[in-house]
């Protein structure tokens, strides 16, 4: 053991020593490979499908011509067509509206009074149902929100059902019973993804130093300014990264329209009935393109409100 | 005069833990008041209680005469100068000044006025627009200190201000401190564990040990007359003798603490009225720049520090590590301590 390994020259030592020397080289060989997979599958396929919209689909051959033309991207302000982009817009924002307004006081209880066991607990009651298979789930609350199920008999047996039909009777909202309603529908998204709003919010409320809050009081700030001067603009960063989560993950959708709530497509179905009983490649492609617009221009919005400035 | 702050057998437990136990002050108006005591004597807690955002266990607090048991902190007429600092990191420095008046719903006009009045205080005017993660250390320090006095509250209270600053800075932030403090004429409260900060800026210093106060003085009695073995110790370098070799030198008392500075040393031993001589080795000598650090080994390992003047003895003069030595001090110098606290 008297000779260093230090001075040996064998050909590894030699390789470390080279990679010592060139840095780049070293880099190179570390950030290389992902870089390629990155590039290639996420951003190339990206491109790929932004292209795919650019191209005719024949609908006498039901084929794909590479002649490209605008008229898949120009198809989507159709009549019917952006109905479909309204009403899954229109779901996306009332589920994260909802999503954040549920998750604030859990991710603020979570972070700020909580012991440590029971953070744990509210952890594991998060992420329990994350972890259990989504289409289970979604057809749970079929029967959950059908007509003689659980929702229904709980309203019956505390004789208040003349409220639930009153709400069935809303328009746009309403519906038959309630799993045919946007309501149930709207029920059930809220519930899949509000875990994907309460750990973030959780996370950024977490950093938050609480002598903040103790600066905010020692100034003279009530509670309530407290929480709108201090907590919120810096947990606000939590609340957009959790809504970018819900507000995609419903856009994108397209299991729990099938199974709950009125007849009438989203962006998720309809690419789903383009690409797979049509085989309108194109169109489908243009039409994926709406969510990815959607988010970016939701991303624009928040950045110019300064919803980021706490970042 | 009414007292700016007085806290009568105010306690504060945590559990079986007492961190403030009994402690009674009157801090007057306009005082530069200092709480001095090392980590988790209870001096924070003190000035938290103050704040507001402690409650006392029991005993009662009176901010300018009116008791704050059950107010909150915002509608106290006190502001804090966090350890931390505490800004708003998603505020500018004008916004973060302006918080105060902005909460209470100060006019924009007179808000905008008073906090380029506050930053030119503090020499940031020019600062207004910078976030506080773009400022240096002191200059957070300045941003916190005109947020607080920007409400012109009588009580400023501050929570070991110059903590996080380099030695240079520190001491430039504690002049700038006394001098704000007399232009404004308000009452500072000051919780520091560094002792030479507590001196050189307070009117009076509480020494805090165990959430007790074991002595309440000017800087210069508690350097000259300590009277408990902790403050000796604590304010200051100071050889602590107790024991059967206080009994002998002192006829009777428990403890004396003897300043270094106060010893001489000789090769002979001193004689001539209320001189006090002891006899040791020479353990070690450290130069210091303007003194000398010599300790001596006592009969029995006890350690006595002696300061020698360098401008006065030259460095042959100096006693070599292993050399017999005599000190000897005067009687007078000799301040006797009470064991502790009862």
């Amino acid at each position: 053991m008297s000779v260093n390994a230090f001075y040996l020259r064998t050909p590894l030592r030699r390789l470390a020593t080279l990679l010592y020397r060139r840095g780049g080289l070293l880099l190179t060989v570390l950030l290389g490979p992902p870089l390629v997979w990155f590039c290639v599958i996420y951003l190339g396929s990206l491109l790929a499908l932004l292209w795919q919209g650019f191209y005719s689909f024949d609908d006498f051959s039901m084929s794909v011509l590479p002649k490209l033309t605008l008229a898949n991207y120009a198809n989507i302000f159709a009549h019917g067509n952006f109905e479909i982009v309204l009403r899954t817009l229109a779901m996306a924002t009332s589920v994260t509206v909802a999503a954040a307004a549920i998750a604030f006081p859990i991710a603020y209880y979570m972070s700020r009074y909580a012991t440590p066991g029971i953070k744990a607990f509210f952890y594991i009651g998060v992420m329990l149902p994350m972890w259990a298979s989504y289409i289970v789930k979604a057809y749970s609350w079929t029967g959950i929100l059908a007509k003689g199920g659980i929702v229904f008999w709980v309203f019956g047996q505390l004789h208040v059902t003349w409220l639930l039909d009153a709400l069935l009777q809303l328009p746009y909202v309403g519906g038959s019973t309630l799993s045919t309603s946007n309501l149930g529908r709207f029920l059930v998204f809220t519930y899949i993804w509000l875990p994907f709003m309460v750990l973030p919010i959780q996370a950024a409320l977490e950093r938050v130093p609480p002598n903040l809050m103790q600066a905010s009081q020692d100034l003279g700030a009530r509670a309530g300014q407290t929480f709108r001067h201090v907590i919120l603009p810096l947990a606000f960063p939590g609340v957009v990264a959790g809504s970018i989560f819900t507000f995609s993950l419903t856009l994108g959708d397209y299991i729990i329209p099938n199974l709950i709530g009125p007849p009438g497509a989203f962006i998720g179905n309809f690419v789903y009935i383009q690409q797979g009983s049509v085989g309108n490649m194109p169109m489908a492609a243009a039409f994926t393109v709406v969510p990815i617009v959607l988010i970016a221009i939701y991303l624009t919005f928040a950045n110019r409100l300064g919803w980021f400035d706490a970042l | 005069m009414t007292n700016a702050v007085q806290f009568i057998e105010v306690s504060r437990s945590y559990g079986n833990v007492k961190a403030v136990d009994r402690v009674s002050i009157a801090i007057a108006d306009g005082e530069f008041f200092s709480m001095l005591g090392p980590s988790g004597s209870g001096k924070t807690t003190c000035l938290r209680l103050i704040a507001g955002f402690e409650q006392p266990s029991s005993g009662s607090i009176r901010i300018h005469g009116e008791e704050a048991a059950g107010v909150p902190p915002y509608l106290r007429d006190v502001n804090t100068v966090f350890q931390d600092y505490a800004l708003f990191p998603h505020m500018n420095v004008r916004d973060n000044v302006g918080y105060g008046l902005m909460v209470k719903g100060v006019a924009k006009a007179e808000r905008a006025s008073r906090v380029a009045e506050a930053l030119a205080l503090v020499a940031l005017a020019d600062y207004g627009d910078r976030k506080p993660s773009q400022l240096s250390g002191g200059q957070r320090q300045r941003v916190a200190l005109a947020r607080a006095l920007v409400n012109r509250p009588r009580v400023l209270l501050l929570d070991e201000p110059l903590g996080a600053l380099d030695l240079k800075l520190r001491e430039q932030m504690q002049g700038e401190l006394k001098s704000l403090q007399r232009k404004l004429g308000i009452t500072f409260i000051y919780v520091t564990h560094d002792q030479g900060e507590a001196l050189s800026m307070s009117d009076r210093v509480a020494v805090f040990n165990h959430g007790r106060i074991e002595q309440v003085d000017t800087p210069r009695n508690l350097y000259t007359r300590p009277s408990t073995m902790f403050v000796a110790q604590f304010v200051g370098t100071s050889n602590v003798i107790d024991g059967e070799r206080a009994k002998v030198l002192t006829v009777g008392a428990t403890a004396f603490s003897i300043r270094p500075e106060h010893i001489r040393l000789s090769a002979l031993p001193a004689v001539g009225a209320g001189q006090v001589s002891v006899f040791g080795q020479v353990r070690d000598v450290q130069y210091h720049g303007s003194t000398s650090r010599v300790e001596l080994a006592l009969d029995g390992g006890a350690p006595l520090v002696v300061s020698v003047n360098n401008d006065e003895t030259g460095e042959s003069d100096l006693p070599k590590v292993g050399d017999p030595a005599f000190a000897a001090w005067p009687q007078s110098a000799m301040v006797m301590l009470k064991d502790r606290l009862e």
